[in-house]
């Protein structure tokens, strides 16, 4: 099924530049597998959330000053005096957080459905690399307002690098721009913040290109077989997005119009002031498991190390996990590795939201343990010993309910 | 087992969900709390109260804490007329200039203008309060864990410190105030306002008004807001519905 254009115009440039034959493939044509559920949506919900961030970013920024004495009026100038400033920042700032809710289910239906394994190994990378910089994306812009939290959010996590032997007090003063965070750091910060979503879409590319090079994985974890196990793209995946994104537009307006500052913190509506530390310093919610992560080690250094190298292991999760049936739900010892698992990232969150305390250090240390033990022993042991459940002969035998050759016999 | 987990699973994230909700407010000490009209899905803020607070705001505690970020224009929010809050702007002075001859020069408010600060900066505002500084109200209910239920308790707060307790010289006790003292002395006094409507003017009363008053200022594009938010939710679940159909509709010939 090629694609070959009726309209003159359309075919004239599709003569000199294919754009209108890919995007048809990429967005209509592209076999999809038939038995997608709703936690395939994430991914178009990710999409759709960084365009939110683009488009009410770029006009925020219009009346925006990034300017240490200026920056935090200038936030509440849009809150006051910009015509729909409020609706404008509370979209951006609680987007933030949906983009995070959607991108966290997007990697855990990863996790759960084994995608990430071969041939779909790129894929898991690019999109941990849109995760990693959705971070540093994020954690820039939480500076931009200028607030206690911003303040101190950067000095603590600015700091971090100040751990890398030698180098480190180097590295430090020359991300601050100076010898504290302060208006270069402000201005350096805002640049990135602007610059960071553009490369970020530039990966989404990538990982859309790959991810259509290889196929969409599916609850089954089996590859498509024939034309039985797939539909097109459009317009089957676009209604089922549409109505997957409509309800979580719900609940993001929920959040948006009566709890805007629900998700952020109080201190964040103090200017920022050197002079005075809030009492806990605590990240946004998204950056919490981190955060438990960093602080379950005594040693700052080793705390650096920790944190990053609990997403340094995801990226060699395609190797580690031994086993080469991909969807947990024919993996009965993994699938409550899984729930396990998952229940160590909550405790992560909530312990990271803690202040540096009995319990809340031991608890953070088993589970700080847990997560690594997970990724590094369990999954490929698990992977070597269990016995999976038989699996379908194909994706559409696995759909098509059992009872559906009697029921064509009683039609007939 | 499986079900077992995930059931933990979810209680924990819900755990996790409601805790760091809570995580902001005030630092452990249970805060007196009153019902404010304006919380809820349709909440609209209590006009007469608030323009009580303004009188509290302007009478009270305009002496020693600024309202930088909000205008007399916007007063007309709460429902006072446009001739009020000229007045209102009148009464208050600004440097402005340099005029055509280099001076600067004094003149009286207008409505565009923000509330005057009571200091030229944050040095003279020490100086005057015994080093302390008053924070700038604009913001102050979303800048403080407890939000509303935090001012008002702080405002009826005030007692005298237990027996032991040590209280520096010029300090107060409050039994809302992390730490307890607090370098504001108590600013309500029984009838230290004279309300126009009569309302009589008990330490409760202004401290429920001042409040008002307050949350407006921090947050006051809260009324367009709810607006907005009921008719885009009706409009979400609309377009939903109809999405759920026709996604039926498409998916039916497969089935």
């Amino acid at each position: 099924m090629s694609f070959e254009p009726k309209n003159p115009m359309v075919k004239w440039v599709e003569a000199r530049l294919p754009i209108t034959g890919m995007l048809h493939h990429a967005l209509y044509e592209y076999p999809t597998p038939k038995n997608l559920s709703y936690w395939w949506t994430f991914g178009s919900l990710a999409g759709f959330m960084l365009v939110v961030q683009l488009i009410t970013g770029i006009v925020l920024s219009m009346h925006y000053t990034a300017h240490v004495d200026l920056a935090f009026d200038s936030v509440e100038h849009i809150m006051r005096d910009v015509n729909y400033g409020w609706l404008l920042r509370y979209m951006h700032s609680n987007g933030a957080s949906m983009f995070f809710i959607v991108v966290y289910l997007h990697i855990f239906r990863g996790l759960y459905y084994g995608s990430y394994k071969a041939p779909r190994e790129l894929l898991w990378w690019l999109g941990l690399v849109i995760f990693l910089l959705m971070m540093a994306t994020a954690f820039m812009g939480y500076v931009l307002p200028w607030g206690q939290m911003s303040f101190w959010g950067a000095t603590v996590i600015t700091n971090l690098f100040g751990a890398i032997p030698v180098v480190g007090d180097t590295i430090v003063t020359w991300l601050w721009g100076g010898f504290s965070v302060d208006n270069p750091t402000l201005n350096r910060f805002f640049s990135l913040h602007y610059l960071l979503p553009f490369v970020i879409v530039g990966v989404v590319i990538l990982h859309v290109w790959a991810l259509h090079t290889t196929g969409s994985n599916n609850p089954t974890g089996i590859e498509i077989k024939d034309k039985q196990d797939s539909i097109p793209f459009h317009p089957y995946y676009t209604v089922k997005d549409l109505f997957g994104l409509g309800l979580f537009l719900i609940l993001f307006s929920a959040f948006l119009f009566y709890a805007p500052n629900w998700m952020g913190h109080p201190d964040n509506y103090i200017p920022a002031n050197p002079l005075v530390t809030p009492a806990h310093i605590v990240p946004e919610w998204y950056f919490l498991p981190f955060y438990a992560i960093l602080r379950a080690v005594p040693d700052k250094l080793g705390g650096v190390m920790l944190m990053f190298g609990a997403i340094a292991v995801l990226f060699a999760l395609p190797w580690l996990d031994k086993s080469r049936i991909r969807s947990a739900r024919f993996r009965p010892v993994y699938k409550q590795l899984f729930w396990i698992f998952l229940l160590d990232c909550v405790v992560l969150t909530y312990i990271g939201g803690q202040p540096a305390e009995e319990p809340f250090i031991l608890i953070g240390r088993i589970a700080t343990g847990y997560y690594f033990v997970h990724i590094l022993i369990l999954l490929p042991l698990v992977g070597m010993f269990e016995k999976p459940k038989p699996l379908p002969a194909s994706i559409s035998a696995d759909v098509l309910p059992k009872d559906s050759s009697d029921k064509e016999a009683s039609n007939a | 087992m499986l079900k077992l987990i995930r059931k933990l699973s979810v209680a924990a994230l819900l755990t996790v969900v409601s805790i760091s909700g809570v995580q902001a407010s005030g630092g452990g000490i249970e805060l007196k709390s009153a019902t404010w009209k304006h919380e809820g899905l349709f909440g609209t803020y209590d006009r007469a109260a608030a323009q009580r607070g303004l009188q509290v705001y302007q009478e009270v505690c305009a002496g020693c804490h600024a309202l930088k970020h909000v205008a007399f224009r916007t007063l007309a929010d709460l429902g006072f007329s446009e001739a009020e809050i000229k007045a209102l702007a009148k009464e208050a002075s600004y440097v402005d200039g340099p005029d055509d001859d280099g001076e600067m020069f004094d003149r009286d408010g207008k409505p565009s203008d923000k509330f005057p600060s009571p200091f030229a900066n944050e040095k003279a505002a020490r100086a005057s309060n015994g080093g302390a500084y008053p924070p700038d109200l604009s913001l102050i209910v979303k800048a403080r864990g407890g939000f509303e239920n935090y001012l008002y308790s702080l405002m009826i707060g005030y007692e005298d410190a237990p027996e032991g307790f040590d209280l520096p010289d010029g300090m107060s006790y409050n039994a809302y105030f992390g730490g307890h003292k607090i370098a504001m002395p108590s600013p309500l006094s029984e009838d230290g306002v004279e309300y126009a409507d009569g309302t009589p003017a008990t330490v409760d009363q202004m401290a429920r008004d001042v409040t008002v008053f307050l949350a407006w200022a921090a947050e006051p594009k809260l009324e367009a807001r709810k607006n907005m938010g009921m008719k885009v939710i009706l409009f979400l679940l609309l377009m939903t519905g109809l999405f759920y159909a026709v996604k039926r509709k498409i998916w039916a010939d497969l089935h």
